[in-house]
């Protein structure tokens, strides 16, 4: 294991969270939107009596 | 079986659903693995020290940024020749995700140009063709939203697409050709094989890169079968309202 990154530590560390942060944010929002349209169209389908 | 079966939403939705879960979790594992290894088990390297452990975010990134943008073209094109919709609607799910890969590789890049380079940017070709790249992911996804009709949307945006794919095929082929530049040719050259990585760097990077790659069919998978379902209510909204 290698975690002694130098003088580089700064670089390297944002690098990852500048990386890790977006991911997240773009895995967090399409699940959010997959979620809220496949219970909204369940709903209009059960309305509607289709199966 | 065809592959245009696939065309229709009902397949496409049906055939998603169950490759997802396992798609998701070999992404998971292969983005964490690739990122754990290359992040907590590589040695530094001679010249750039640990801020080689950044090609393990920044290439990846790089390469889904223009494989998303090659993969929106594809679709683009089956819509203008074959008008599947579900294809307008594949091409569309895949911008935003594009534009965080394209966002992150500028990012990283920067943060590694700044200490190696010097600077945090350079107008290098390679750059600013990438660049480029991010402002027509923008574009593209400011046409879709400003445009209702859909058809129209489709059309527009899908030519934008062509258009745009100078930039995606510049940015990866500009240091071939044009001489200048600071940023470094590739070091793993898919065509010829003369890879000057060394396996304890490259290994890790194959898994990050094939992570990535995942997570991004992933990802855009699950966003069009929002798009798919989000469209079918319009409809059934629209049936209800004039009932």
């Amino acid at each position: 294991m290698n975690l002694d990154m130098g003088k580089y530590a700064t670089e390297v560390l944002l690098s990852y969270a500048g990386t890790l942060i977006p991911l997240a944010l773009v895995i967090w929002i399409t699940w959010a939107q997959y979620r809220r349209a496949a219970r909204a169209l369940s709903a209009a389908e059960a309305r509607k009596d289709i199966p | 079986m065809s592959i245009w079966e696939f065309a229709n939403p009902r397949k496409f939705t049906a055939l998603s659903l169950k490759i997802l879960p396992t798609l998701v979790g070999l992404s998971a594992v292969l983005v964490l693995g690739g990122l754990i290894w290359g992040f907590a088990f590589t040695p530094n390297a001679d010249k750039f020290e640990s801020t080689v452990k950044i090609i393990y975010v920044h290439v990846p990134s790089a390469l889904m940024a223009i494989n998303g943008w090659l993969m929106m073209l594809v679709c683009s094109l089956i819509w203008l020749v074959r008008r599947h919709h579900v294809s307008a609607l594949a091409a569309r799910a895949a911008a935003p995700v594009g534009v965080v890969m394209t966002v992150i590789a500028l990012f990283t890049g920067a943060v590694w140009g700044q200490p190696m380079w010097g600077t945090w940017w350079v107008w290098d070709p390679r750059l600013t063709s990438f660049l480029i790249l991010f402002l027509f992911y923008l574009g593209y996804m400011a046409l879709w939203a400003a445009i209702e009709d859909t058809e129209t949307a489709a059309d527009l945006t899908s030519i934008l697409c062509l258009v745009g794919s100078v930039f995606a095929l510049l940015s990866r082929y500009a240091v071939n050709f044009w001489n200048q530049g600071l940023h470094q040719g590739t070091s793993i050259p898919v065509a010829t094989g003369g890879r000057t990585v060394a396996d304890v760097y490259f290994l890790p990077l194959v898994v990050a890169m094939a992570g990535f790659f995942v997570l991004f069919v992933a990802l855009v998978l699950a966003r069009t079968v929002t798009l798919i379902r989000e469209r079918r209510l319009a409809v059934l909204d629209a049936q209800e309202a004039r009932a």
